[in-house]
């Protein structure tokens, strides 16, 4: 954690590969990155860890710290959560018990999928709308990145945000209770790791945004570990894995592609967004009370759904084809997690609540007379700059810049084209300077210096 | 404020009649300028959800018109101003529901009726004059302590 500003980051920049190009800063949904100095900086206060920048880093400049395997040792028990992007990284479909088994193999106690969470999740969404508990729009929690953008750029918003802890952490939360009820060892000595394609859900398990502490333990991506899982998951010989509340169906894995909640949820009216860009224009639009019709909205900030996201191995479409089999086949083989277990709504166990407070950025001013004042300046310099939008300067756009040096932290001439502007003239006054002649010298004088 | 002089900040928007392309772009506008600004969340889905109306308003009925507003610190003042046909019996057009909106706008998801009803009721003062087959002035000003 950063203790000047209170924020977390965990997208980080390898110095040494940065170019310093404006590739990063113009993908960047929050314009939260400046390059100064010839390097790419994050301005905390903005960032909501969407991975954007990542993709857009032609030079790989840019990663995301998760955690060592060394702290697998530090747990007597250790579960992992594997998310269900995961599944479609492996080029023969894969039975996902054999999943399972194969991270047992790799070193984990057992093996608990996320996509359990998503089935407990969706039938709690399902119960409260249906009791009348909660009244639409409401808006997914399950992507971390739709999470804390509504924080920053839709503060107001945050009210709308579905009340309940996302997939991975419910799946964290279930496999603790359960397991230590049934080792009957306590819940402290178990470990839980997730098994991540998402930089935002690094940050939200360091720095949790629902007033409710991680269940997670440590974050692993899912490049970090598929060398030897894809290994190992060829060696499986036989089932092992026993199964049972670890195991979901078909509509848990769909939480993984784009459309997979809305299905799992099942409301009359729901509406499903992917994609940074489009999860901003429909939040634009909800937030203008245009939604008014809609239950519920499935937001995701990468396209197609979590098997786009930044820390997958495989291209996301190509996931989302084996993704949509194994969807098919366990839907098949196997019913919903409540159909299957009914004594899990007689547990009294209970999927954590969340509340996501908002986080509103201050643009210009704290004070809005002073915000106004900057904005009036900043117009001011706006019309003077070229409006090319170039990112030269080192900000994502021309508006971005005029901000910026109203803020104090650009000048104009890091515009080049001003730059060159001011060049210009100087060079003119220069010009006509030399033109002008000393009344010390002589006629001659001069008409020789004309020879030269 | 102290004793530092009150800012204010005008903006401008000239609308076409009929031009649902562009439709919403200057309410769009508006909002981001209040949102960066650092106006209550309230105070802004208000103003804009207003603009937004006052817009679609003149884009669905008139020939063409203006979208002023006026920002200063303590209010927002929103002026529509269009050339068109203007409004016969105000009373009626402000019930929820009527709308002499075309079939046309209407399958476009536009003209429910709902538009003035709705500008009313998140204004904090509301003022409509019109003259048939003149035009209609819409004033309204939403009060930025409220909310």
């Amino acid at each position: 954690m950063n203790t000047m500003t209170g924020y977390f980051n965990f997208v980080r920049l390898d110095r040494e590969k940065c170019k310093g190009c404006v590739n990063c800063i113009k993908k960047c949904p929050t314009e939260a990155i400046r390059v100064r100095q010839g390097k790419a900086e994050i301005i905390e206060q903005k960032c909501i860890d969407c991975g954007e920048c990542i993709r857009a880093c032609p030079n790989k400049a840019k990663y995301v710290e998760t955690d060592s395997t060394a702290l697998l040792q530090e747990y007597k028990y250790r579960i992992a959560l594997p998310s269900p992007s995961l599944y479609g990284q492996f080029r023969d479909p894969i039975n996902p018990v054999r999943l399972l088994t194969a991270l047992r193999d790799l070193g984990f106690d057992d093996a608990f999928e996320v996509a359990v969470g998503a089935e407990v999740v969706a039938a709690e969404t399902k119960r409260l709308f249906q009791t009348g508990k909660l009244q639409g729009p409401v808006i997914s929690s399950a992507c971390p990145a739709v999470v804390r953008l509504i924080q920053v750029r839709f503060p107001e918003l945050t009210s709308r945000i579905l009340p309940l802890a996302p997939p991975s952490e419910v799946a964290a939360h279930l496999a603790r209770y359960l397991k230590a009820r049934e080792l009957g060892i306590p819940e402290q000595e178990i470990g839980i790791f997730y098994l991540t394609p998402c930089s935002a859900k690094v940050t939200s398990i360091k720095a949790p945004v629902g007033g409710i502490p991680s269940f997670i333990d440590g974050a692993f991506s899912i490049q970090q570990l598929y060398p030897r899982l894809s290994h190992l998951v060829k060696q499986v010989k036989g089932v092992q894995h026993p199964g049972g509340y670890s195991r979901a169906s078909g509509l848990g894995i769909g939480f993984g592609i784009s459309g997979g909640e809305q299905a799992a949820v099942g409301l009359e009216n729901q509406l499903v967004a992917d994609g940074i860009a489009s999860v901003i224009d429909v939040l634009e639009e909800l937030e203008m009370g245009h939604l008014d019709g809609i239950d519920y909205i499935e937001a995701r900030a990468c396209s197609g759904g979590c098997v786009g996201g930044i820390l997958n191995v495989v291209n996301g479409h190509v996931a989302r084809a084996r993704l949509d089999k194994i969807i098919r086949e366990q839907n098949r083989s196997s019913l919903p997690l409540h159909e299957r277990f009914p004594e899990l709504d007689r547990l009294d166990y209970k999927v954590p609540r969340i509340h996501v407070e908002p986080r509103p950025m201050v643009y210009l001013d704290s004070n809005i007379n002073g915000a106004m004042a900057k904005m009036t300046a900043a117009e001011k310099i706006l019309k003077k700059l070229p409006g090319l939008d170039c990112g030269a300067c080192g900000a994502p756009n021309c508006k971005a810049l005029a901000e910026d040096i109203v803020l104090g932290k650009a000048e104009e001439t890091n515009c080049i084209f001003i730059l060159r502007e001011r060049i210009m003239t100087l060079g003119m006054k220069v010009y006509n300077l030399a033109g002008i002649k000393p009344l010390t010298l002589s006629l001659e004088d001069l008409e020789k210096e004309g020879e030269e | 404020m102290g004793d530092k002089a009150e800012q204010a900040i005008m903006l401008e928007f000239t609308l076409q009649g009929q031009d649902f392309i562009r439709a919403g772009e200057a309410s769009s506008e508006i909002k981001q300028r209040l949102k960066k600004l650092g106006f209550k969340p309230d105070v802004v889905r208000r103003a804009a959800i207003v603009a937004y109306e006052s817009e679609m308003n003149v884009i669905i009925h008139a020939r063409k018109g203006t979208l002023r507003v006026e920002i200063t610190p303590r209010k927002i003042l929103i002026q529509a101003l269009d050339e068109g046909p203007g409004i016969a019996d105000i009373e009626q057009a402000m019930q929820e529901g009527f709308s002499t909106a075309p079939d046309m706008i209407r399958e476009l998801g536009f003209g429910a009726g709902m538009g003035l009803p709705n500008i009313k009721r998140f204004a904090d003062e509301f003022k409509i004059q019109s003259r048939v087959g003149e035009g209609t002035l819409l004033e309204i000003i939403i009060h930025a302590d409220k909310g």
